[in-house]
């Protein structure tokens, strides 16, 4: 036990500092979050009427309700950003899937099945983390046209498996290589084959990549914008290019509330996402780098 | 149970040469130890047996089907690994019955299998548990489990003690014996404990750089080692190796051996026959720590033994055996004495040296004489 009262007082002030710290840094971070709920519960007279930053004086839901269906984002004849919702959900669902899926296949036989070459072609494919999106928009937009899928949910789809693939490959094989060979060796004994140890035995203990990949995939799927806006004609676009054409369509006045209240519906899912999943994200990602 | 025959099996990985034409054969319900410092390729052979690696060159047998193109799977071989490689998701019960189901065996059937195998190594109180709530010697029994439940014709054993601590160790060794006695079955073991190899082998194969040195019976490799290297590697502490000259004194061929500068002319024994040719030469004089005791009278008037009076320079008490080290031919070399006539640090003691088990080597190759 430290008796010191000196060392004590030193302890106490430290985390004093400490926790002020991080108190300080929490404030700032959530101060936009909160004024954008705020702000979304009060009507455009309020706003109008009073301080741009001010408490609700009632809950007012409007903005939320015009903000999901009744505001008129462009020439659509649909309103709202329902639409764009339920097509960011089309698209991400089966992409976070397809390319996870992908990914740990990959990652499993570039742990455990080497081939000639395969840590070139690992290393070719990580070029694809570091890879700037804009450079590939116009040969990709040639290759979905060539396969007729242009402008859909699955040429969307099919973009973000992918560009999703070299960090889902990574994810998984940083995360294989850490689990014993012998593992494979002694299924393959016990006269396993190639799917079926990856099926019975690699793919039940990935749980804490798995998690750590969907959460990277939802987000970066999600919150996409550049591919969204390129590759999509109306009746495909996401929720991030329905929000930024709700923002910008301008009949009169700007409605704060609608926007932040649209914004909130754009990101809640990602944040629903991190709340539910983060702590096994922080587990996942510090999993591979102890042994054991 | 089956036979095993490996011919001329080479394995290479690019340049490096890993097995350099290893040729084994092995009768039906033996016990073989591979033994070998790290890196001599022990565990690759292994490999190879159980089709984990493919050959580059030679053949396998087992009971003279030739399985050296087949999958492991097929090949009906069951390894016990030095990690365990339980399956982490699955408890013991799954763990022993994978094997079994995919080979489709009747759901009846494998329960049995189960209990027979769990009996057999007491681990039925085990069977619902995962494998990350066992203890280490726990594990290596399901390990052993797995092993036996499908009956395979081989079972290769890689180093399977060696993540268990000592005392551990020593039990699970003598429970690896008694099974094998019980079933009679062939197993090729790998260790790079020589105390595991002497105790646990019907015969001994050991590596070296790709190449078998020796491959017998644990005495025939500890009496009689094909070469300096087998010498030194087994028994512990090891073979005493004195440069030395023979030299035919009084019409025996002998050698020179200088301890505390009084020079002893020791026989060498007429079994060792290739001496004679020698004489004038420089050899290796190899002689077992247990051959130089304490004058132990009743032994003394051998005609194999001789007394020298030596400069102790250190001791080891073991427990049942004090080691002195003293200097022969400027040599250090190890004795083997009871702890109470062990004298101490500096002081001089007799020593009786029995000849009748040394061997000689050749000073540049290390071969045997």
């Amino acid at each position: 036990m430290n008796t010191n009262p000196n060392r004590r007082y030193a302890d106490i002030t430290g985390r004093a500092l400490l926790y002020a710290a991080l108190g300080i840094m929490a404030i700032y971070y959530l101060l936009p979050l909160a004024l954008m709920i705020v702000t979304s519960f009060r009507s455009m007279d309020e706003i109008r009427m009073g301080q741009l930053i001010d408490w609700p004086t009632q809950l007012n839901l409007d903005a939320w309700r015009i903000a999901w269906s009744e505001a008129q984002i462009g020439a659509r004849s649909e309103r709202g950003l329902q639409p764009y919702f339920i097509n960011s959900m089309l698209i991400t669902l089966p992409a976070v899937a397809i390319s996870t899926l992908i990914g740990a296949v990959n990652g499993y036989v570039l742990s455990f099945w080497r081939f000639r070459g395969s840590n070139l072609f690992f290393g070719l494919l990580l070029f694809g983390c570091f890879l700037p999106f804009q450079a590939i928009l116009l040969p990709h937009a040639n290759v979905l046209g060539r396969m007729g899928i242009s402008g859909s949910i699955t040429g969307l789809i099919f973009t973000h498996v992918v560009y999703g693939l070299a960090f889902t490959t990574l994810f998984f094989r940083n995360y294989y290589v850490t689990l014993p060979g012998e593992l494979i060796k002694a299924a393959q004994l016990d006269g396993a084959g190639f799917w079926r140890i990856f099926w019975r035995i690699i793919l039940p203990l990935s749980t804490p990549i798995l998690t750590v990949c969907v959460i990277w995939q939802f987000t970066q799927v999600w919150n996409d914008f550049l591919f969204g806006v390129t590759f999509s004609d109306p009746s495909s676009q996401p929720v991030t290019v329905g929000l930024n054409n709700l923002v910008n369509s301008s009949t009169g006045e700007r409605r704060y509330n609608v926007d932040m209240a649209g914004a909130i519906i754009a990101a809640l899912p990602t944040l629903l996402v991190y709340v539910i999943a983060g702590k096994y994200f922080v587990r996942g990602l510090t999993a591979g780098s102890v042994k054991g | 149970m089956a036979s095993l025959n490996i011919t001329n099996v080479e394995k290479s990985f690019g340049h490096t040469h890993i097995l350099k034409g290893i040729n084994m054969d092995i009768q039906d319900g033996e016990f073989i130890i591979l033994v070998g410092p790290s890196g001599c390729g022990k565990s690759t052979l292994m490999n190879c047996i159980a089709g984990l690696e493919d050959v580059t060159g030679g053949q396998i047998c087992i009971e003279d089907h030739d399985i050296t193109g087949v999958l492991p799977k097929d090949r009906d071989i069951a390894m016990v690994f030095q990690s365990y490689a339980l399956y982490p998701n699955m408890n013991v019960r799954k763990n022993i019955s994978f094997a079994l189901e995919i080979r489709k065996l009747p759901k009846a059937e494998i329960e049995r299998e189960v209990e027979r195998v769990a009996k057999l190594l007491q681990i039925e109180h085990l069977l619902d548990r995962k494998p990350g709530q066992l203890s280490g010697g726990q594990r290596q029994r399901v390990a052993m489990g797995r092993a036996l439940a499908r009956h395979p014709k081989i079972y290769l054993f890689d180093e399977p003690l060696s993540n268990l601590d000592a005392k551990l160790r020593v039990e699970m060794r003598t429970e690896i014996k008694k099974l094998h006695q019980r079933l009679g079955t062939t197993i090729v073991y790998v260790t790079h404990d020589q105390i595991e190899a002497m105790t646990l082998a019907d015969r001994i194969a050991v590596m070296k750089d790709g190449h078998i040195q020796q491959f017998g019976t644990p005495q025939e490799v500890y009496d009689n080692p094909a070469n300096r290297f087998v010498a030194g590697f087994m028994g512990s502490p090891s073979m005493n190796f004195i440069d030395t000259e023979l030299v035919n004194h009084e019409g025996q061929v002998c050698v020179k051996l200088l301890v505390m500068d009084q020079l002893h002319y020791l026989p060498t024994p007429s079994s060792e026959r290739g001496l004679l040719e020698r004489v004038g030469q420089k050899v290796v004089l190899g002689i077992r720590p247990e051959q130089i005791t304490h004058v132990i009278p009743h032994y003394a008037s051998n005609p194999s033994t001789f007394i020298v009076k030596a400069k102790i320079d250190v001791i080891e008490p073991t427990g049942p055996d004090t080691l002195v080290l003293v200097k022969m031919n400027e040599q250090e070399v190890n004795c083997r004495v009871e702890p109470h006539e062990a004298g101490k640090p500096g002081e001089t003691m007799s020593l009786m040296i029995n000849m009748s088990k040394t061997v000689f080597f050749d000073p540049i190759t290390g071969e045997r004489l």
